[in-house]
């Protein structure tokens, strides 16, 4: 077969190639970043019941069901492999956009035309990073490998899931670092929830209001209930 | 009543240099100042510049290099990065329609080039914005052939549609999206042009085609990614919408996702 000479260099696979590109890297920070929002509301309706005033009951029926159902399960390792996805390329877009300006300006007044949250995603995102590392060791460890006492509800067995957590938010360190974690995380969907709408093409006089109104009492409401656990936790402790 | 500046102008000789690998080069340079009495506050910034580049060559010293062409805020070649922000501190206007009645007697002003990988400085305050025009050759037109003139009128295109391109056509490409945006990235500029062509009908025909080539252009020659903080739109002296990104981005995927080019 004789060479075609209109051949041009084999460009790779549209769909590396989408997202590979600057906008297809976006796509895939605003995707796992919805998605991360909603685990986070799913989350917070879980947690919210450790301040059922039963001993913490509601809360360890509630975990004892999400660790052992199947499709939670399959959901989990989905969030994890999100979180990881979101971290890895929100690392390689900001190492890519340092080079795009590889002299910087003497003197730049950012503020004058973007949020301050917009411009600092980053080290928002590495707050929550180190946040989730510590999370995950105090609760997440602690629940899979850890040694946990077990109580008993109507005849059956219950992991004391609620005994760890009134163990941890009894130390108010703890407590001042998920509190801080959340202004942290209030500020990273301030930016994050609206944006990734943006990315996904949705900016419309109808629907754009709507979306920035509820990205904004989402970004206030849920860092404050999800603050609230661990303080209100530790007023009880003290009582 | 005549005001006294104290002028911080960056200065550089040798040219940035970048290599068709996109190797980035910087040409180095530096801040200078200058003093500089007698500026009306009814000269433009331009003309200011004018009246430093006079006082420079009397003193038998290198006149500071900037670009400008029209100075009636419609060209696009001034380019200039004013105490932080790209064509000076008003909104809605380029360098050239700034005027000096901006600015208080006594101040100091920084001025700078833009400030990206793909905008190499070429000397002082110019830059080379050709990744621009490469951007639009890649597909920002619409194939006409030639011969007798269609009718101005002949195809019907609805009042707002009309608008929004027109509001997407403003753009004149100086750059000023490029220069504010933390990330150097030509978004707003490249999804101006995508936009107007898309929601027009002449510019149908070759819509998924150009979007896949302008992007994977504006890719090639280093610009960054968005981050969505509007910097560009609240920067542009044209006042462009963010709106016309997001239009870029439905093009773009839906181009991606149906196009025949694999």
């Amino acid at each position: 077969m004789s060479a075609n000479p209109t051949a041009v260099k084999q460009k790779p696979n549209w769909l590396i190639e989408m997202l590979g590109s600057t906008i297809g890297r976006k796509l895939m920070m605003a995707l796992t970043g919805l998605f991360l929002i909603l685990f986070l509301a799913i989350h917070l309706a879980g947690n919210l019941q450790l301040l059922v005033p039963d001993e913490g009951r509601t809360f360890n029926e509630y975990a004892e069901f999400m660790g052992h159902n199947k499709l939670i399960q399959i959901v989990s390792i989905l969030n994890f492999a999100f979180i990881i996805i979101h971290i890895v390329v929100s690392i390689i877009l900001t190492r890519y956009n340092r080079t795009a300006r590889p002299v910087a300006y003497a003197y730049n007044r950012a503020s004058a035309n973007s949020s301050w949250a917009s411009r600092n995603m980053i080290w928002l995102g590495m707050i929550l990073l180190i946040f989730l590392v510590l999370h995950l060791i105090n609760f997440w460890a602690k629940s899979k490998f850890g040694p946990i006492e077990e109580v008993v509800y109507e005849g059956r067995t219950y992991h004391d899931l609620y005994a760890i957590v009134k163990m941890e938010f009894a130390n108010p360190l703890i407590v001042g670092v998920y509190v801080l974690a959340m202004a942290g995380l209030a500020y990273h969907l301030l930016h994050g929830f609206q944006s990734a709408f943006q990315t996904f093409g949705v900016n419309h006089v109808k629907y754009t209001p709507i979306i920035q109104s509820f990205g904004l009492l989402f970004s206030i409401l849920v860092p404050l209930l999800f603050a609230a656990i661990p303080i209100v936790m530790y007023v009880q402790s003290l009582l | 009543m005549n005001m006294k500046l104290t002028l911080k102008i960056w200065r550089q000789s040798k040219p940035d240099k970048k290599d068709a690998k996109g190797n980035f080069t910087p040409g180095g340079g530096k801040m200078e100042t200058y003093a500089l009495n007698e500026v009306s506050p009814d000269m433009s910034f331009l003309e200011m510049l004018d009246v430093l580049n006079e006082k420079l060559v009397k003193e038998d010293k290198e006149p500071v290099a900037f670009d400008h062409d029209c100075r009636e805020g419609i060209c696009g070649m001034c380019s200039m990065y004013i105490n932080g922000q790209p064509h000076g501190p008003d909104r809605g206007i380029t360098t050239c329609q700034l005027h000096m009645r901006s600015f208080k007697d006594g101040d100091t002003i920084y001025i700078e080039p833009w400030r990206a990988k793909a905008f190499p400085v070429i000397k002082d305050l110019m830059v080379d914005r050709s990744a621009f025009d490469r951007i639009i050759q890649a597909g920002g037109y619409v194939s006409v052939n030639t011969g007798v003139n269609v009718d101005a009128n002949e195809i019907p295109i609805g009042k707002g549609i009309a608008d929004k391109a027109f509001d997407a056509a403003t753009c004149i490409g100086c750059g000023a999206c490029v220069a504010a945006c933390k990330n150097a990235s030509a978004m707003l500029f490249v999804a101006a042009k995508v936009s107007q062509l898309a929601l027009l009908p002449q510019g149908k025909p070759e819509r998924k085609a150009r979007v896949e080539k302008m992007v994977a252009q504006m890719d090639e020659e280093g610009f960054g990614a968005c981050t969505n903080t509007g910097a560009c739109s609240a920067e542009c002296p044209k006042g462009i919408s963010l709106e016309h990104i997001a239009r870029m981005n439905r093009e773009y995927f839906g181009a991606k996702l149906t196009s025949e080019r694999v």
